[in-house]
This record gives structure tokens, sequence and C-alpha cells, in this order.
């Protein structure tokens, strides 16, 4: 059924309907579904319809640059691109490792991004359909409605969000788009100061966190069949996990598991990362197709992000974040969910685990050091990994003797969950949409499918190049009349009429 | 006694042969300047500089001092035409502060800052200038360049290497290198040289710098650059 929602055969004769742009993410995508007389969906796809163009931009620009640069890509998880810049550009000053302060310092900052990222996602842009009803009175669906309705929850969203915009800010100067990591280490550690003034409100942070764990906990437990199956779509998981194979977001090897939980690999180098990833184009989207090269464009496009890492991992290295874990894979029975809305419960024991680790390494005196650059050999190329928010962040580039960028690919995480978003919506679409009228609540259903994922749709478009194109020429009942398609390889198609 | 002169009604001593410019600098008086650098003869291209003196406008960098003149400088009228200056500075080259590692350290933006310029205002050029990395240890980003010829005037007066020069007429002048290859590799310019470290904005790069300043403790984060009236020895230092 699922795979079939992909492409109608007769799109001319359908009913379409876009959902333009999608809410409450990140960025600018839409989805379009086409219907026929009876409301039978055909065909399900999520586009995304902006592209940015780092790729292509950012070469001929001297390297050191870089970490700064493509933090533009993203107003929302700049940190994560600004850290795989920085850990790819290591390779190429030859500092193949970095003092502990500067280890530490990016791991802080890392941590910050991890918990205001899943902070603003659940409590801004998810906790409205969960508290209140995919289908409730859409003018209280957003997050004045929940400071409304649940104003101590709303509060909390905001503050752990600044925490973790704090963390940022002593790690990398501003709270968004700071210059922290240099290539072979950073440029500032932590003052005294800093650190007891994050040391000041920690243990509230790690508190808060806790209890919002436990808030989704009990969203599950009052809904298990809803939560339990809304969009399930089984895939193979992927994420990086430590050299113990416990959680790790900031450096690790890849592992990758098929759907039961089984291991498809495990301690794969990611600088390896091409052997084992390609990615296909389709002509109607903007974000490309990744998949496992060992498993086929058909079957080995995989799931990354919370969901991924949390039942990837064998253990989370702090004690409270392991706890909740434990309990998250016994709920499961033991196999891997593939539950869309489990992504939330796994995005608040990650954060829970951010939070911990923060602690942890305001503990720490290696933060305040000053021992903070290396360098060594020159390499020309640097290949860095990270686990952002919304999953595995790839980052490649080539340098040449002139110190000038020859070459930039980027594998953001969204584009990772690209193929399971779109299924996961194709299911909600078939069981919730079919055969009947469609209204805003319904339409919501889909995108509380995709909002699970947390995509960030600006990340994922930032290829220049040979876009594939697609334009829709739509009546004035919204029906298809005519649609041109540039492909991949730049030649032209009708698609439609 | 030294004779003076006046700026904003604040007497100014000046000595024979000095500049408008110069006696305000050693007064404490400051006069946004982009061109003019204590140490070089004056340039007059960026005008910022330009003052008022009984009702006609010229630069203060190229203007003697003379006892009892009148000058205005710190004026709305004259403030807004040395923002729109700025703009059209910002939009002939290409000034991409956010990742610029001059950012903090630059005249220019910190002029801008300080003239409280919230938008470029015109369309901008967006010119093609490729960077010129062939330097072991200096990298040219030409897409900065404002035109100060302070470099060129540097590797001539001070370094004696002539380097640089300001070639092309009108719209069309642009930085060259003085060599047959027009590649800085090809000259004998080196990291000590004047010229290396005297542009106000980022077009000459140490290789070994990147963002090694962290944000906060850089020359104007820490204080606006009027403050520094004369930002010159700050960012000497850099
Ligand atoms: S490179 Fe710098 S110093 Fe030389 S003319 Fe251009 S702006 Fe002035
Ligand atoms: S400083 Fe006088 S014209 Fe530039």
């Amino acid at each position: 059924m699922r795979h079939q929602l992909e492409t109608a055969e007769n799109p001319a004769s359908l009913r379409r309907i876009a959902i333009d742009t999608v809410s409450r993410v990140e960025g600018h995508g839409k989805v379009t579904i086409l219907l026929d007389e009876r409301n039978q969906v055909h065909q399900v796809r999520l586009h995304i319809v902006e592209f940015r163009g780092f790729e292509r931009f950012i070469q001929g620009r001297p390297y050191w640059e870089v970490p700064v640069t493509v933090q533009r890509l993203c107003g929302i998880c700049p940190v994560s691109h600004h850290l795989a810049a920085s850990k790819a550009l290591d390779q190429v000053v030859g500092a193949t490792q970095l003092t502990p302060t500067a280890l530490k310092i990016r791991r802080l900052m890392h941590y910050g991004q991890i918990l205001q990222s899943h902070a603003l996602h659940f409590f801004y842009l998810a906790s409205p359909d969960l508290l209140f009803g995919f289908d409730s009175d859409l003018s209280r669906r957003n997050i004045v409605g929940i400071a409304a309705a649940e104003p101590q929850t709303a509060k909390r969203g905001v503050l752990l969000r600044k925490f973790g915009q704090e963390v940022i800010r002593v790690t990398a100067g501003k709270r968004v788009h700071g210059t922290g990591a240099i290539p072979g280490g950073v440029n500032k550690a932590v003052t005294p100061e800093e650190r007891a003034l994050l040391l000041a409100d920690i243990y509230r942070i790690v508190g808060w966190s806790r209890d919002a764990v436990h808030l989704i906990k009990q969203l599950h437990a009052q809904n298990p069949s809803l939560y339990n199956s809304f969009g399930v779509c089984r895939s193979n998981t992927m994420s990086l996990v430590g050299t113990g194979g416990e959680l790790d977001f900031y450096h690790g090897s890849l592992r990758a598991r098929d759907a039961n939980g089984g291991i498809l690999f495990d301690g794969v180098d990611y600088c390896d990362y091409s052997q084992h990833i390609q990615e296909e184009v389709k002509p109607w989207s903007y974000m490309k197709f990744p998949f496992l090269v060992a498993f086929g464009k058909r079957n080995g496009w995989y799931k990354v992000g919370p969901l991924a890492r949390v039942q990837n991992c064998d253990h989370i290295p702090t004690p409270l974040a392991e706890i909740e874990r434990r309990e998250f894979v016994d709920y499961c029975g033991g196999l891997p969910t593939h539950a869309p809305l489990a992504y939330h419960w796994a995005r608040m024991i990650e954060m829970l685990h951010a939070a911990e680790t923060i602690k942890d390494l305001l503990h720490d005196d290696d933060i305040v050091g000053q021992d903070l650059l290396r360098s060594g050999v020159r390499a020309t190329a640097g290949i860095g990994v990270i686990e952002a928010p919304r999953g595995t962040l790839i980052h490649h580039y080539r340098v040449d003797e002139d110190d000038l960028v020859t070459m930039c690919n980027l594998i953001v995480s969204t584009t990772h969950n690209n193929q399971a978003m779109n299924e996961a919506i194709r299911q909600v679409a078939s069981r919730y949409l079919q055969g009947r009228e469609l209204t805003e609540g319904l339409l919501n259903h889909i995108e509380v499918a995709i909002r699970c994922f947390d995509p960030c749709l600006s990340c994922a478009t930032h290829a220049l190049g040979q876009m594939p194109l697609a334009l829709e020429l739509v009546d004035a009942e919204g029906r298809l009349v005519h649609a041109l398609a540039r492909n991949g390889d730049g030649s032209f198609a009708c698609a439609a009429d | 006694m030294s004779a003076s002169f006046t700026i904003d009604g604040k007497a100014v001593p000046f000595a024979e042969g000095q500049t408008i410019i110069q006696a305000a600098l050693a007064a404490g008086v400051y006069i946004p300047h982009l061109c003019h650098h204590p140490e070089f003869k004056p340039h007059g291209s960026c005008k910022l500089c330009t003052v008022r003196i009984s009702g006609r406008q010229s630069a203060s960098c190229t203007t003697l001092a003379q006892a009892g003149m009148a000058v205005e400088s710190d004026t709305p009228a004259l403030n807004d035409e040395r923002r729109t200056l700025t703009q059209m500075l910002f939009v002939e080259g290409n000034h991409f502060c956010p990742s610029c590692e001059k950012s903090g350290n630059c005249k220019l933006q910190a002029t801008a800052y300080d003239l409280g310029m919230m938008t470029a205002h015109f369309d901008h050029f967006f010119p093609s200038r490729p960077v010129d990395a062939s330097h072991p240890d200096v990298l040219l980003d030409f897409n900065r360049c404002i035109l100060c010829s302070l470099c060129v005037r540097a590797s001539r007066d001070v370094d004696g290497k002539n380097a640089f020069a300001l070639s092309g007429r009108g719209i069309k002048t642009h930085l060259i290198v003085n060599a047959k290859s027009g590649r800085l590799a090809d000259t004998d310019v080196t990291l000590q040289d004047k010229a290396v470290r005297v542009c106000p904005v980022g077009v000459f790069l140490r290789k070994d710098r990147g963002f090694n300043v962290p944000i906060g403790r850089r020359v104007f984060d820490l204080k606006p650059v009027s403050a520094y009236v004369d930002a010159t020895a700050a960012l000497a230092k850099e």
C-alpha cells in the first residue's frame, strides 16, 4: 500500500490537495495529496520547496571560514554544522587529537545545542498536538495556547531552551552563529564566572528535563493504541555510537540496524561513509533520498535521530537518562519501535541525557583550561560526522594546497529521514484520510506525522546545481493540469496532461 | 599659546601643517574616517571624513587646519551622508560580515555600526572577485577592498616593495598585485610587511589566524570605533 502511494498512475484525473506550507517545522515544505472523486488517496508526497546552495558557494573559500559560514545553513541547529565542519577540518590541519579543554568545550557546546533544540521542538512545536489533540481547536493549537492552558509547562519549555542557548553563548561567543570551534580546537574556554552562572541553574534543568520525559511517558500511557500505531514506518536505523556502544552525540562510529534490531553494520569509521551510504535523486523533491548501499534503494532506507539513537545504543552513560532508556525499551517489548510518535519520548530522554552531561562537564576543571589548539601534518581532505539534534550529520571537504575548499558534500539529518517521513505520511493518509471529506484537523494528522521527525527543511536542501525541480499547474478546482519536471540529470520531462 | 580652531564648538589646538583630522584625533575628537591613517600621507578617497567649514564641505584629511575656522562634523546631515557613503561601500564589494574573520576588527563594519547603518539600502553589485590564495602566509580576499590605497601606500612608502596598485578608473577601479603573474606568491611580500597589516577591512588575511580571536575580545567588541577616536593602535595589536 505505502510504496504505491509515492506515484499515482493517472495524476491528471485526480484532485490535488496541498498542505503548503507545513507549519511548526523548521523551513518550508509542502505535502501534496492526490485524491479521486471518492476521496480515495492515490499519491502522497512531502516536497521541499526551498533550497540553499552552500556546497557550491563554499568552494573557493579559505577552509578556516567554513565552520563559521556553514552554520548559516540553519538558524535552529547552527552549532551542529559548526562542529561537524570543525571536526572535518581538524583532519585537514592535522589535529588528530584535540586538547582535553577543546574537546570538552566542544562537547559542552554541542550538548547545549541538543538541549535547546529538543526543548524548542517538544514544547513549542509538538506539545500543542500532543496535549490538545491532533484535531483540536486550531486557534489554541500553538505555544500561546499551551501558555494559557499549561503555564508551567510552557514556562519550563522557554527556560530549558534559554539555558541551552546560554551554554552555547559561553562556549561559542554568541547564542546563535558564534565562532567558538576552530580547526584544531576552540578559540576560548569557559571563564570561572561563566561556569558559576551555568552551575547555578543546571540542577533545576536536569529536574525539569526528567519531568518532561515523564510527561511524554504519561501521554503514551493514556493512549497507547494511538501512540504505538500512528504512522508506523518500519525501517532500518542508523546513528553514531561511542566506543563502548554508548549514546554519544559528538563522536563515535556508525552503527546500523534492521527493522527488528539486528545489526547491519557496526564500528564503521565514519570517514568511510560513502562506501555505506548513497543518495538517490527523485525528480519531485529538492531533498535527496539516502540509502544503505548494501541493501539497495528500495530496502536500504533508514531512520536517524532520537528514535534511532536511543534504540541503537547499548546504554546511555548518565544515570537518570539510562533509567528512562531502559523503561522505554521495556515498554516497546524488547523489539525496536517504529512509531513516529515515540520520537518525542526518545527526544526527551536525550534532552535529559544532555542536561546530565552538561552538569558533569560543568564540574570538570578542564573546561576552564588554557590549552586550546593542536595542529600537525596537513591533509587535503576531512570528514566530520556528528549526531545533530535531528540525527546523523555528515560534512566532507577537500582543501587544496593554497588552503581553499575545492569540494564540499553535506548529508544532513533531515535528508536521512526523507523516505521515512514520506512513508509515515502515506501510512497516515491511507489510515485517516481514505474516503473522507478532508478537514483541517484531518490534514493536521499528516503534519503531526512529519513533526515527529522534527525535520529541518532548510538544512535539507543545501545542494545547488542540477536540482530536481517540479512545477505543477493547478486549475481553479485544484486539479493538476500540467506539470513540468527537471530531472536530476538536467533533462526536462512533461509529467502530466 | 598654539593656534586653535573649533569642531562643533569645541576648541582644538593644532600645529602648523596639520590637517583638520590630524589635529582632531590628537585632541580626542572623533571624525569618521577609513582611508586616513596617522602614519601615511592623505589619500582623500573615502570622503567619510567630510566636514563643513563656513558652509562648504571638504575632506578633513586633506584640508589644513587654520586658526579660527569653525568646523562642523557631528551633525545629523553630515552623518546621513557618511552613512550613505558607507552603504555604497558595502554594496560595491561583497561584504559578508557573518563569515568574515575580520568581523569585530573591521573599521568599515565598526563605522557602519557607529553611524547606525541598519541595511545596505542600495542594490548589491555582487562583483566577481576571486581570492588570491597563492601566498603561503597571506590570503587576499579582494571582495572586501574599499580602495583606500593604504596597502599601496604602505608597500611603496614603508616596505619599499611597491607590491600593490590601484588599477582602472571610476567604478572599474580595483586593487592589483604588482607582479607579472598578478599573484601575491610572485611578489616579495612577507607577513612582516606594513602593507599586510594596514588594511582597514578584511582583504589581507593571515593564514595562521582564522577565527582565533573569540567574540567578546575583538577590538570593536570592547568599544565602538568613535570611542577609540583613533583605532589604529588597537587594530595594530591584532
Ligand atoms: S586592500 Fe585594504 S588597504 Fe588595500 S586598498 Fe583595499 S581596503 Fe585599502
Ligand atoms: S578619511 Fe578622508 S577621505 Fe577617507
